[in-house]
């Protein structure tokens, strides 16, 4: 009976061990990319066939999620907005929201689906078709080859991707607010501009840097460990875009906390 | 020289190999037998690194593969060809790029007519078609990507080669193929080579010496005609399914080679 008995401790304890686990073993994998970037014959032209592949390939839905954001965020604010609020008011907090927030996020997000998955399921086959170790025994080094092209193309297209969806999402806030607020163009450039401060677009693109490590650095390391056939690509791939996702929200959080303040 | 001593691997609770030893000499053919999941393949991992010991050593050309810097495993790496299960080609890459990611000296693989030389030697020595090299993994038979695996493992001009089960998969004709492929490797290039099988007639076929892998231990270790004539229980009923077809290949082969003083 006593076998049968669930104790927190023992989850608690296994969850602890697990997450200290792959916190040294991303670690390692970090030191690895350090060690490797040294090897940029063998990863600069990699990395820029893989950009091109995640610039071009996201475009249309990051600017099309951009799109929608934008004209939402006009319509609630305009639903929000009393006639004793001067309208370039609502123009600003458009303009901020979709800048510090919304275009980073939401970008984040959908490429954390899109290319996540994609490259967590990638290495995550590598790995169990044996091609990883195929490299490897080659004498070449897998984390140049696979881990650092990735990482690099994502890390430095995602403020790019950034940069194309804020000017969408302000583009389409502006033309919802024309209709939800009744707000001309010069007061809707006037309280954009009342309210900008420069910094904002230093933060956002910060704000992009880290997230664009998230979105390549979690599922190279998940598709990297992935163990167990097609089960176990399977269970990477979920793993990684959860993962991804989640320390997305914890960056927006926490460097919101340390730059904002 | 390869030698294995004391190696001990486990995953988890499972004892996968238990103080093996092993040996295999300059430009002999040794192939490894076994049942499947017995552990040849995480032995043959051991020798290039893939895979390290919990205990034990294993040396190379007298280095010690656990012990080494990274730097110098890639070199070691460099002179082994591995071939794996299942050809492990890089499915995103065509077979001249498989191929040529296999020439691992940074000149050669520098030097692009080099590299379409190579790619085309390889190519022949595997008994594939030219226009092969165009064509992506997904587009080859399963005795093709097999083949392709070997000219990969053997472009960069390694002193070692290591086959994980070449012929698993394949239909006899396929098989008797790759074992020709293997002893005629062999003959030309002067590699020193171990097969991991668990197909006793292509083993007797192309193999110099056999071991046996049994429960994580070597327990036989000898030539063909050694095995053929042991009284170890683990060895005749390993050989005992292929007993008679072994047998009547082997006395062929004997009387054979009995004139050509084997």
């Amino acid at each position: 009976m006593s076998s049968l008995t669930i104790d927190p401790r023992r989850y608690v304890g296994r969850f602890a061990l697990s997450s200290a686990s792959h916190v040294g073993r991303v670690s390692y994998l970090v030191l690895e990319m350090l060690r490797g970037l040294r090897e940029w014959k063998i990863w600069a032209p990699r990395a820029l066939g893989l950009a091109n592949d995640i610039g071009y390939g996201s475009l249309f839905i990051v600017m099309l999620t951009a799109a929608f954001a934008g004209a939402v965020t006009s319509v609630q604010t305009g639903y929000q907005f009393t006639a004793t609020i001067p309208v370039y008011f609502a123009a600003g907090v458009i303009v901020e929201s979709i800048i510090l927030e919304l275009g980073p996020v939401l970008t984040a997000l959908i490429l954390a689906g899109r290319i996540g998955a994609r490259y967590a399921a990638e290495l995550g086959t590598m790995r169990v078709t044996e091609q990883i170790d195929a490299l490897e025994s080659l004498g070449r080094s897998s984390v140049s080859h696979l881990i650092i092209p990735r990482v690099v193309a994502g890390t430095l297209l995602v403020p790019v991707l950034v940069v194309f969806a804020s000017v969408v999402g302000v583009g389409s806030g502006w033309f919802a607010a024309k209709s939800s607020l009744d707000i001309s163009y010069a007061d809707f450039v006037f309280g954009a501009r009342y309210f900008f401060r420069p910094w904002d677009a230093w933060y956002a693109m910060i704000k992009s840097f880290f997230f664009g490590l998230a979105i390549t650095l979690v599922p190279c390391y998940m598709g990297f460990t992935a163990k167990q056939g097609a089960e176990g690509v399977g269970k990477a791939t979920t793993s990684a875009v959860v993962a991804a996702s989640v320390l997305i929200l914890f960056l927006d959080a926490l460097l919101a906390k340390l730059l904002l303040e | 020289m390869i030698e294995l001593t004391g190696v001990s691997k486990s995953f988890g609770d499972q004892l996968v190999l238990d103080e093996v030893d092993f040996d295999v000499r300059v430009g002999e053919t040794v192939a490894l037998l076994g049942s499947s999941g017995v552990g040849k393949s995480v032995l043959l991992k051991h020798i290039n690194g893939l895979l390290q010991p919990d205990s034990g050593e294993v040396v190379v050309d007298g280095m010690n593969v656990r012990h080494l810097p990274r730097k110098e495993l890639a070199e070691l790496r460099s002179r082994i060809g591995y071939v794996f299960q299942n050809g492990a080609l890089f499915d995103s890459e065509n077979v001249y790029e498989n191929i040529k990611l296999g020439i691992t000296d940074e000149t050669c693989a520098a030097d692009e007519n080099y590299c379409h030389d190579r790619v085309t030697q390889c190519l022949k020595l595997v008994n594939l078609a030219a226009d092969t090299a165009s064509k992506y993994p997904a587009e080859l038979s399963g005795g093709m990507r097999k083949r392709v695996g070997i000219a990969r493992a053997i472009a960069g001009q390694p002193r070692y080669l290591l086959y994980d089960e070449p012929t698993s998969g394949l239909d006899p004709v396929n098989a008797d193929i790759i074992d020709s492929l293997v002893g005629k490797l062999q003959e030309e290039l002067g590699v020193t080579s171990i097969m991991v099988t668990h197909d006793v007639r292509g083993a007797f076929k192309v193999a110099d010496r056999l071991a046996l892998l049994h429960e994580g231990r070597i327990i036989a270790m000898g030539t063909p005609n050694d095995f053929m004539t042991s009284k170890e229980a683990a060895v005749r009923q390993f050989l005992e399914r292929d007993f008679d077809m072994t047998r009547s290949w082997f006395e062929l082969e004997s009387g054979d080679s009995g004139e050509n003083g084997h």
